[in-house]
């Protein structure tokens, strides 16, 4: 076995052979970041447990694999990506398909939306939005310690690009439906910015999806930049097999009085790690982070959530929730960061998992950090079992045991779920989690991914 | 329809009820009244089926069949209705998704076909101006964040939902002022159908001024010490339990 620095410079090596070919298909602007990025890399590493928001989770069998693919899909890749259907029906919205995580063909496909709102790939955003490129990417990472971030940065050749332009309100979401495909085992890493400005109001809804049997490890990150009183939520379902690691890096930068969420909902997936960044860079910024996973088998799920409270008056509000059975494991580490001057601070973090098996293990870890004293803050963790009381008031009215627990764990579900605004997202998401607590396959109707 | 003949029941080890013997007929409405830790609530536990409440002796016949052997859900779909001291907060169920879930369970039980959804939301609109229910209740999740009150009243909504053939009503006046006793009470008369019982656990008097039982017992430290008319109710409220007890444990002594 490779030990930890072996194995990361498996990754420094992969990056000096490809550099010239990653750089040729980028932008220079992202060239430009890349030899800093791979030295702050060679410094911090591939996370191993000895990194303390690492610690209950396990990287080895991901990132010790010799994958085939390192880089972008192919053309001929792209073409499946366009014949993709989704049929979560009723859900009108602006959708664009992803290929592994990139948006297909680079130049000439940039798409407007209603209110002169663009999506796009980032290269090609390069050229066309310069402006707010050199605005906002890679600006909102300072310092992190994460390694995989660094190697992201060195590394990724693309990703998606949006832009909402001052004022825009969308009523119709806009989805994004990642397709991860590939004949061979893949490693993907992608680079994605959404810029929502002033008093702008948008829902973005990310769904992934596995479509082959491959072992695939996605290292992805999501800039998101929200302007001052705008509005802005992210939903990320990630429905994936057990063969496939995902880590998601997502940066949040908010500015005055603006409003923000991102909920994580993790249907299916071998290995998940999903790191979310708050920075609530004005006054009166709200933010809400939520997370809710089902986990089985030898599944692990690792949310860990940062929130900065830099600035006066600002609120935020986490709640992560997580059912595992069998022999599956999770992890969530949630951290409160309220600085000297940000007095009038609302912090919220709640996270509550249930075990259905003795086997099933669930690591909680909250982490305050208050420098300024006029404060209200609350955290609260909770790792059990179903709730025998609300058990036998079910059954005492005529319901099965069984459906009895059902009810429960789907509504231990809800409460995350009845966050989602667009209603046909929230009823599908409750059909979904309800056919993965059955134990049926958790995917739509006419979707060919078979997962679990 | 429930003949019990000397039931003892543990729970942890710790003997709570200790040989108790009663019946009652269609029709008949029994009340249980008893100091406060004299095996009352367990008595509706064990008859509803909760796992706690172990039964070391004697047998329970529900119209003829052995109801111990029987899970909780048979015994609701069997008839039998227990109406919660504390009724349970269960986030995230909706009052409608669990109502429909139990009607229609009922129903299947019954070889009957589930109600349409108009047809149980018109169910629903009747029985809860029955109980003066506010409507709104019925959008939110089962009891959460409801006041003392409206639990207990939701109590009797689903009773008249699940319309049982034998109502357990364990304390269902506690915490309840005195317009809100008098809904609940309302609301268990007029569900009250000539062939329907029940047995209705109270430790106060008050709520048999609404509800007037047929035969009154007197539960204590396990046993049933005293049986009578719905004149011993009143004499319970006049002279409290005391000489209930002094009497008993003389004769204990004896």
């Amino acid at each position: 076995m490779n030990n930890p620095s072996e194995r990361s410079e498996r990754y420094y090596n992969l990056y000096k052979e490809n550099i010239k070919r990653i750089s040729e298909r980028s932008s220079p602007y992202f060239n430009s970041f890349r030899e800093a990025a791979i030295d702050e890399f060679n410094k911090l590493g591939i996370p191993t447990k000895k990194n303390e928001s690492y610690r209950y989770t396990n990287l080895d069998t991901f990132f010790n694999h010799e994958y085939k693919s390192y880089f972008m899909p192919s053309a001929s890749d792209f073409k499946k990506a366009e014949e993709f259907r989704c049929d979560v029906t009723d859900l009108d919205a602006h959708g664009i398909v992803l290929m592994n995580g990139f948006y297909p063909t680079i130049k000439d496909k940039m798409r407007k939306l209603p209110g002169g709102i663009w999506i796009g790939s980032m290269n090609e955003a390069a050229d066309k939005f310069g402006d707010q490129i050199r605005k906002h990417y890679n600006k909102y990472i300072n310092g992190n310690s994460d390694g995989l971030v660094h190697l992201n940065t060195a590394m990724a050749s693309d990703g998606v690009f949006i832009y909402i332009p001052e004022g825009v309100v969308l009523t119709k979401p806009i989805q994004i439906i990642n397709l991860v495909q590939s004949d061979e085992d893949i490693f993907n890493q992608h680079r994605s910015l959404i810029v929502a400005e002033k008093n702008s109001d948008v829902t973005v809804i990310v769904c992934d999806h596995t479509l082959s049997p491959n072992k695939f490890l996605t290292n992805g990150i999501t800039e998101i930049y929200v302007g001052e009183n705008a509005h802005f939520e992210i939903i990320r379902v990630q429905n994936e097999h057990n063969n496939a690691g995902k880590i998601t890096h997502t940066f949040m930068h908010q500015e005055r009085n603006s409003y923000a969420s991102s909920n994580n909902i993790t249907l299916h997936g071998g290995l998940v790690r999903n790191s979310t960044y708050h920075f609530l860079g004005g006054e009166g910024a709200e933010c809400k982070s939520l997370g809710l996973f089902l986990a089985d088998k030898w599944q692990h799920v690792d949310n860990f959530v940062n929130v900065d409270h830099a600035f006066p008056k600002c609120t935020s509000n986490q709640l992560f929730k997580g059912v595992l059975d069998d022999m599956a494991t999770g992890a969530f580490n949630g951290r409160i960061y309220v600085h000297k001057d940000a007095q009038g601070t609302v912090a919220y973090q709640k996270n509550n998992n249930i075990l259905l098996t003795d086997d099933a293990k669930m690591d909680t870890k909250p982490q305050l950090e208050i420098y300024a004293d006029d404060v209200k803050c609350s955290h609260g963790a909770t790792v059990g079992q179903l709730n025998d009381d609300a058990l036998f008031y079910l059954q005492s009215r005529g319901i099965e045991k069984r459906e009895a627990r059902l009810m429960l764990m789907f509504g231990f579900a809800h409460e995350v779920i009845q966050n989602i605004k667009v209603e046909a997202l929230r009823d599908r998401m409750d059909k979904l989690v309800m056919q993965r607590l059955k134990g049926e396959l958790s995917r739509c109707a006419f979707c060919m991914v078979k997962c679990g | 329809m429930l003949i019990i003949k000397n039931l003892k029941a543990e729970i942890n080890g710790k003997a709570i009820l200790k040989g108790i013997s009663l019946e009652v007929k269609a029709g008949e409405i029994h009340a249980i009244m008893g100091p406060n830790g004299s095996g009352k609530s367990t008595l509706a536990a064990v008859l509803a089926g909760r796992e706690l409440v172990t039964v070391t002796e004697g047998s329970v016949t529900y119209f003829g069949k052995n109801l111990l052997e029987m899970p909780p859900e048979e015994r609701s779909k069997e008839g039998i209705f227990l109406g919660f001291q504390y009724p349970i907060e269960i986030p995230g169920v909706s009052m409608v998704n669990f109502m429909k879930t139990a009607v229609n369970e009922h129903r299947k039980y019954k070889g009957l076909e589930p109600l349409s959804a108009s047809d149980f939301l018109k169910m629903m609109r009747e029985k809860k101006e029955l109980v003066e229910i506010d409507s709104k209740l019925a959008n939110r999740s089962v009891n959460e964040g409801f006041s003392g009150g409206e639990k207990k009243k939701n109590e009797i909504f689903q009773m008249a939902m699940l319309e049982p053939r034998l109502a357990i009503l364990d304390e269902t006046d506690s915490g309840l002022d005195i317009d809100a006793l008098r809904i609940v009470a309302n609301g268990v008369n007029k569900l009250k159908r000539p062939d329907s019982s029940a047995i209705v656990i109270t430790h106060y008097q008050r709520l048999l001024d609404f509800i007037i039982p047929d035969v009154v017992h007197v539960l204590y430290d396990g046993r049933i010490v005293k049986t009578a008319g719905k004149e011993l109710a009143l004499e319970l409220e006049e002279k409290g339990y005391d000489w209930i007890k002094k009497e008993v444990d003389k004769k204990d002594l004896a």
